[in-house]
């Protein structure tokens, strides 16, 4: 059972701690949909200065519409971004 | 001054529009050599084991992507399974993707994709080789994702509204590979001869193969 299902509206936390981070800066407190479930995978936070990785972190990949990160957007409403967000990157998003 | 007399004036001014073949080590460059010594000197890796990881991956190149798409495109069974794991379709044919994962992207009608990595340059190497110098360039990995179509149209892809396109920022375990359409006009060509036609820029899901 994973911490979150594909389809489900989630939100990339907005938050800047200082150190090695996968979450890009422009997704940061954005809302998006899972994609998919990737799997469990090492924490590159940890591993970055030297620990272990664990405990291992699920991977999501989230889908986010272009015109929900871009002001004037070029493109059309359904052109997206799809990116790789671990779990406690994410929270639930209220419907 | 006639060409026999190069080499034999004195060399105390300077050639206007040469530039001395002088190789200046970059901060990161000494960083990374200071590391890989000391790697080696605690025994962490050997020189050997650098050598051979680096001959590796200079042997990687993109025609073993082409045969993947090739694959795909003439054999379906092979097709659903690259799509449903991509890592573990690639080891049939006895390709490998190392320590990461792979998804495969489909285009269609209905959706284009392309690939970046925002972070750094994060590339399927173990099946298209070395990443080319635009895909690590700051102006491609930041407009890549804020303005994809203006990039597309830089690399002669000029897309319709009426399709999606989904841009693949590569930023963790996984790598991309975009598996094109087949172009119209190749219908009963072998897996041979569509792979030659299925470039590294295609997989990129920055250009359409043609025929």
């Amino acid at each position: 059972m994973t911490m979150f299902s594909v389809g489900e509206r989630v939100r990339i936390k907005d938050s800047h701690p200082p150190g090695h981070r996968r979450t890009p800066f422009y997704v940061r407190g954005k809302t998006g949909v899972i994609e998919r479930y990737c799997g469990d995978f090492k924490n590159p936070e940890e591993l970055a200065y030297g620990f272990d990785g664990t405990p291992k972190r699920e991977l999501y990949r989230v889908r986010l519409a272009q015109n929900d990160l871009w002001e004037n957007y070029e493109g059309p409403a359904s052109d997206t971004l799809d990116l790789e967000i671990y779990d406690h990157w994410l929270e639930k998003v209220e419907d | 001054m006639t060409t026999d007399d190069r080499g034999t004036h004195s060399h105390d001014h300077d050639h206007p529009g040469t530039t001395p073949d002088v190789n200046e080590t970059g901060y990161y460059e000494l960083m990374a050599e200071a590391m890989k010594e000391l790697l080696i000197e605690k025994g962490v890796v050997s020189a050997d084991d650098l050598r051979r990881n680096l001959e590796f991956l200079d042997s990687r190149d993109p025609a073993d992507g082409g045969k993947i798409i090739a694959r795909a495109w003439t054999d379906p069974d092979f097709k659903s399974r690259l799509l449903e794991d991509g890592t573990k379709a690639v080891e049939e044919m006895g390709l490998t993707m190392g320590d990461a994962e792979l998804v495969v992207v489909e285009n269609t009608d209905d959706v284009h994709n392309m690939i970046v990595c925002t972070l750094c340059s994060c590339y399927p190497r173990t099946i298209l080789g070395l990443p080319p110098d635009w895909y690590k360039s700051k102006s491609y990995r930041s407009r890549a994702v804020v303005e994809p179509r203006s990039v597309l149209k830089e690399f002669g892809t000029e897309l319709p509204d009426s399709k999606t396109v989904r841009v693949h920022d590569s930023n963790a375990d996984m790598r991309y590979l975009v598996l094109p359409q087949q172009p119209e006009g190749t219908d009963g060509w072998s897996a041979d001869r569509l792979a030659e036609i299925v470039t590294r820029d295609a997989m990129v899901g920055v250009v359409l193969p043609q025929a």
